[in-house]
């Protein structure tokens, strides 16, 4: 097992207040190469849980195992160890790229930081295969991150986060800026991922078509707890909570609403 | 019946650096008065500098604009050359905007009633007039409405402000609500709640709305009309149903094909379209979609195919469009 969480919390404390819980306790567990979606409404505290996961925050309570061992009881090599095998992808990937640093610079000072042991040489080959993992043309090597497209950055940022060889890529709304066609090669190369490679993902969205998509299980966020979880076809086929009912009644779905317009035409009988 | 909006030919060029550029090449649509009209395509395609149009918003200086611009509002008729100082006389008096980032819209130093007050038409008594600010605010579904007059931007959560900019927008009352991508930041719920609210004022006070957006699904289900754009250029436009049911144009095809559906085999590849929307000055000769679709053939590269040719209510531009009875098998 990769992940098992029981009962996590996360607050943000500020002085002179009350911490605030804007994550009341989720449990879950995650094997090796699965996809793991997480959904809810804004402000749910999905990013707060991504960001404890990726140790941008500390977990305030409740028991967060990775690879059998707990991760408040980590020692610094284990900490930095984590760092490594947990990446993390976010919605704004120009904003997570150095904008002084040209993408085959960037590329190249993680490889360089991850792998001391390759040399020149062999950083160029790798880079050379990061791309075409990610999808994109090497004439953005050379290219800054404000020269690039939304969807060309966001490869980027994953061909960053790949270099490091994770287990677990942590992806953080990384297609809600994005245009459909765009957002399609993103989906398919987290796919790819997962079945080429092995890696397992937890992907937080908004859109559940998205999520639905590329995971094997999803769990519904609401307030800060998770409101229903299982396998992506129950989840989706058969909600049972409320919340998760209204959330997917309120996906824009094409089909659907084709649909229901011939429906509202079509002549009582 | 007039249209309410007629937008004809419209074309908009910049000059940088010695290098032209045309981001708006051939647009001509129009939206009837209290009518749903959706303007779609992928970033890059020109939406916005389009809508911007109607009321002169691009920075016209170093910017050459072609065509007309026709509005018959209630408050305000124009019917100029795109680009004329009259049409600037539209905004706020006929046509509002709501954009999708809401903090540009709203002035962060002043209180929201404030703000909403200032966009009221002239006339309207002062005692009035903050009542109305609340009202307005109460209408978008805020929970509280007078503590959002006396709050300030900063002080309210993403969906909140876009809800503050539309009572904003809809408080000069206009005949055209423009809406450029209003909801790409909300989580789906907050969508529906300010796309439905959007639905009912426009159903209240017979306004018509104009759409812009990158989400299939949102023009499915709510608009009449759709007009798709590619590098600067309309390439299709016609009732929603028949449009997005049995696209013709390969672009939309491409569009429908790249959503997400809640009901497609789970863990299918999505079907994308290769490549990327070119800079505007760089859009190909020809068909500028040739580089990118599935179905070009020799002629797409050497001319541009007859602007949209009519085909019931429904018009397209292609050399080799989508069959007709094969349209609709996905
Ligand atoms: N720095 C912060 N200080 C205090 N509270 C915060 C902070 N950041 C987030 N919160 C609160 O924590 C809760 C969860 O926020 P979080 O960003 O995790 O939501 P989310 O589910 O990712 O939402 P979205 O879909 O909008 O990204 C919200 O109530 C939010 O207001
Ligand atoms: S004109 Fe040719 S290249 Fe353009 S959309 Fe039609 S088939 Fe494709
Ligand atoms: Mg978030």
């Amino acid at each position: 097992m990769l992940f098992e969480v029981e009962d996590a919390k996360v607050a943000y404390r500020a002085p002179g207040r009350p911490p605030f819980m804007a994550v009341r306790g989720v449990s879950f567990t995650l094997g090796e190469g699965e996809t793991l979606g997480i959904v809810g409404e804004s402000g749910s505290g999905k990013s707060t849980l991504a960001k404890a996961l990726t140790l941008l925050m500390p977990f305030a309570g409740g028991s967060v195992k990775f690879r059998g061992r707990e991760i408040s009881a980590f020692t610094r090599a284990e900490r930095a160890a984590y760092r490594r095998q947990v990446q993390m992808v976010f919605q704004d990937a120009a904003g997570s790229l150095n904008p002084r640093m040209s993408i085959r610079a960037a590329l190249d000072e993680t490889l360089r930081v991850h792998h001391p042991e390759m040399d020149r040489a062999r950083r160029g080959a790798r880079i050379a295969e990061l791309l075409d993992r990610a999808g994109l043309a090497s004439a953005v090597l050379d290219q800054y991150p404000r020269e690039l497209s939304g969807g060309q950055c966001q490869r980027a940022s994953f061909a960053r986060a790949l270099a490091v060889e994770p287990s677990v890529l942590v992806a953080d709304e990384p297609v809600s800026a994005l245009d459909v066609s765009v957002q399609a090669r993103i989906l398919n190369l987290l796919r790819d991922l997962r079945r080429n490679l092995g890696i397992a993902v937890i992907l937080v969205a908004h859109d559940l078509a998205v999520v639905r998509n590329v995971c094997d299980r999803v769990a519904v966020m609401h307030r800060g707890v998770f409101e229903e979880s299982g396998p992506a076809a129950d989840v989706f086929d058969s909600p049972r909570s409320d919340y998760a009912k209204s959330l997917l009644a309120a996906v824009p779905d094409v089909k659907r609403a084709l649909a229901a317009r011939a429906a509202a035409q079509a002549p009582t009988a | 019946m007039e249209p309410l909006l007629e937008i004809s030919s419209l074309r908009l060029s910049f000059e940088t650096l010695g290098c032209v550029s045309e981001p708006v090449r051939d647009v001509s649509f129009s939206v009837p008065a209290h009518g749903r009209t959706a303007l779609v395509g992928e970033s890059g395609c020109g939406k916005s500098l389009t809508s911007l149009a109607v009321t002169r918003l691009p920075p016209t200086d170093r910017a050459a604009a072609g065509g007309e611009v026709r509005f018959s509002g209630r408050a305000a008729r124009v019917s100029c050359r795109a680009g004329d100082a009259a049409l600037a006389a539209l905004r706020g008096r006929g046509v509002s905007y709501v954009f999708q980032n809401p903090s540009g819209a709203l002035n962060p130093v002043m209180r929201i009633g404030r703000q909403i007050v200032e966009a009221m038409p002239p006339g309207v008594p002062r005692k009035e007039a903050a009542a109305r600010a609340v009202s307005l605010l109460e209408r978008t579904g805020l929970p509280d409405p007078a503590r959002a007059a006396r709050s300030y931007p900063c002080e309210l959560s993403g969906g909140q402000c876009q809800r503050c900019a539309l009572a904003m927008a809809l408080a000069a009352e206009p005949d055209l609500l423009i809406a450029d991508e209003p909801t790409t930041a909300l989580d789906v719920t907050t969508q529906k709640t300010v796309l439905d609210l959007i639905d009912v004022l426009a159903r209240e006070t017979g306004m018509a709305v104009l759409l812009i957006t990158h989400n299939l699904g949102l023009v499915a289900g709510r608009m009449d009309d759709v007009n798709v754009m590619y590098a600067g250029a309309i390439v299709e436009s016609g009732p929603v149903e028949e449009v997005l049911s049995r696209p013709r144009h390969p672009y939309t095809r491409g569009l429908l094909d790249a959503v997400p559906a809640l009901d497609a085999p789970r863990d299918a590849p999505l079907r994308d379209i290769p490549g990327t929307v070119p800079p505007p000055d760089r859009w190909p000769a020809g068909c500028a979609f040739h580089p990118r679709c599935a179905r070009a053939q020799a002629v797409c590269s050497a001319g541009a195919p007859p602007p949209a040719t009519p085909c019931g209510a429904r018009r397209f531009s292609c050399f080799n469009p989508v069959p007709a009875e094969a349209a609709d098998a996905v």
